[in-house]
């Protein structure tokens, strides 16, 4: 009996993880703006980065210690990508770009964590920051180039002919852009988390068999970690190679 | 699907504002500067490190320069110096000889000088011994008495005409 019932709790939904429970309930002008799971996670992504860096920082070494290691590392990786996708230009868009990276590596990885709640499986959150890029590229965009920038779809000197194909395809592309970068890591937190869930509800109810899919969540956990590190790094690359279009129109 | 539910979606974007801004705040302000600080110290240092290597190096090279040069140097002072010496001693080998030399020719003027003398005393002495032994050899054979005046101008047409 007692199986069943600790079966039944396993078998909770696999989407029951992404729900959104408000910690504290609170109101701005009407709007719900309750601190929830959602936006504790968030935080402890910003408490994990600040204590991170203050302890790579703290004692400054020549020969850096693990510790400033990834501090320097991480910092040096981010810094490259800008450099090498946009240029001495795009460093001053490095903070905004490793601030990105930063924060969807910790939502990512910190997701992972049993019992936690991952933020970046939320469409909304991962739309919100595509479509700030996206906008924000277009300004820098237009900004720099002028009305120059729409020669982004279509590059001098194609013919009329590739032209009327070749400019349709390529404002589309343009405006897809938002949707791909969202969906990308929506869709694969999404899918991790729930065959995490899926396998693990199978550890319980499959009783000694369960060894099997218990060693299957371990392999899945691994290849999750990386998913959520290379899944950082494809967003924030993306967001360097739009930003490039826009410094340097091609 | 809880992503789907919109009565979640402000308190989600609310809190993602706030949460990106500080978090942007702790990067660009502190985590940044700190972690460029420490990378840019790192690399003054090596760089200072190359630069000393690098006047460390042209300090090498200079002091294998002088002291090429000073080899040269003295090479060459060595080799002025022997032909100096060589030249001098050539120089004093010379200078006796020819003294020698000299002394030499002097000697043997001298002995020819005496030779010369000696024989003229000898032919001188000649005529008068020839003169008395014809002298003698007149008596004797033709008991002749023949004074010296006429033996020794005789002997001396006789030796003349033998010459």
């Amino acid at each position: 009996m007692a199986t069943e019932e600790h079966g039944d709790e396993a078998a909770h939904g696999p989407m029951e993880q992404f729900e959104i429970k408000p910690l504290i309930d609170l109101n701005l002008g009407g709007y719900d703006i309750s601190y929830t799971n959602s936006a504790l996670f968030m935080t402890l992504a910003v408490i994990c980065t600040f204590s991170l860096f203050w302890a790579a920082t703290r004692k400054r070494t020549m020969i850096p210690s693990r510790i400033q290691s990834i501090g320097e590392l991480m910092f040096e990786f981010v810094a490259g990508m800008v450099k090498e996708n946009v240029g001495k230009e795009g460093m001053k868009y490095f903070p905004f770009i490793f601030t990105l990276f930063v924060f969807i590596l910790f939502g990512n990885v910190l997701g992972l964590l049993p019992y936690s709640f991952t933020f970046t499986s939320h469409i909304i959150v991962n739309a919100a920051l595509a479509v700030f890029i996206f906008v924000a590229v277009t300004i820098i965009g237009f900004a720099t180039h002028g009305l120059h920038y729409l020669r982004l779809f279509c590059p001098a000197g194609t013919p009329l002919p590739v032209a009327i194909v070749l400019v349709p395809i390529e404002i589309m592309s343009y405006f897809i852009r938002p949707v791909s970068l969202s969906l990308r890591l929506f869709a694969n937190m999404l899918a991790g988390h729930v065959l995490l869930k899926v396998l693990a509800g199978f550890v319980i109810s499959l009783g000694i068999f369960g060894i099997v899919p218990f060693l299957a969540v371990g392999a899945v956990t691994m290849l999750e970690i990386m998913v959520a590190l290379i899944q950082a790094y494809v967003f924030a690359l993306l967001s360097t190679i739009y930003l490039n279009d826009a410094v340097h129109l091609h | 699907m809880p992503q789907f539910d919109p009565s979640t979606f402000s308190s989600q974007l609310f809190w993602l504002l706030i949460c990106f801004v500080v978090l942007y705040w702790v990067i660009s302000k502190f985590a940044i500067p700190r972690i460029g600080d420490i990378l840019e110290q790192r690399e003054r240092v090596v760089q200072d490190d190359l630069d000393r290597a690098e006047s460390l190096k042209g300090e090498a090279e200079q002091a294998l320069a002088d002291y090429e040069a000073a080899m040269a140097d003295a090479r060459e002072q060595a080799r002025t110096l022997m032909f100096k010496v060589t030249s001098d001693a050539k120089a004093a080998a010379e200078a006796r000889n020819k003294d020698i030399g000299e002394e030499l020719t002097t000697q043997i003027a001298d002995a020819e000088q005496r030779i010369a003398t000696a024989r003229d005393e000898a032919m001188a002495s000649l005529t008068s011994i020839a003169a008395d032994a014809a002298k003698d050899a007149a008596s004797r054979l033709a008991g002749l008495d023949v004074n010296s005046g006429d033996a020794e101008a005789a002997v001396s047409s006789a030796m003349k005409g033998n010459a």
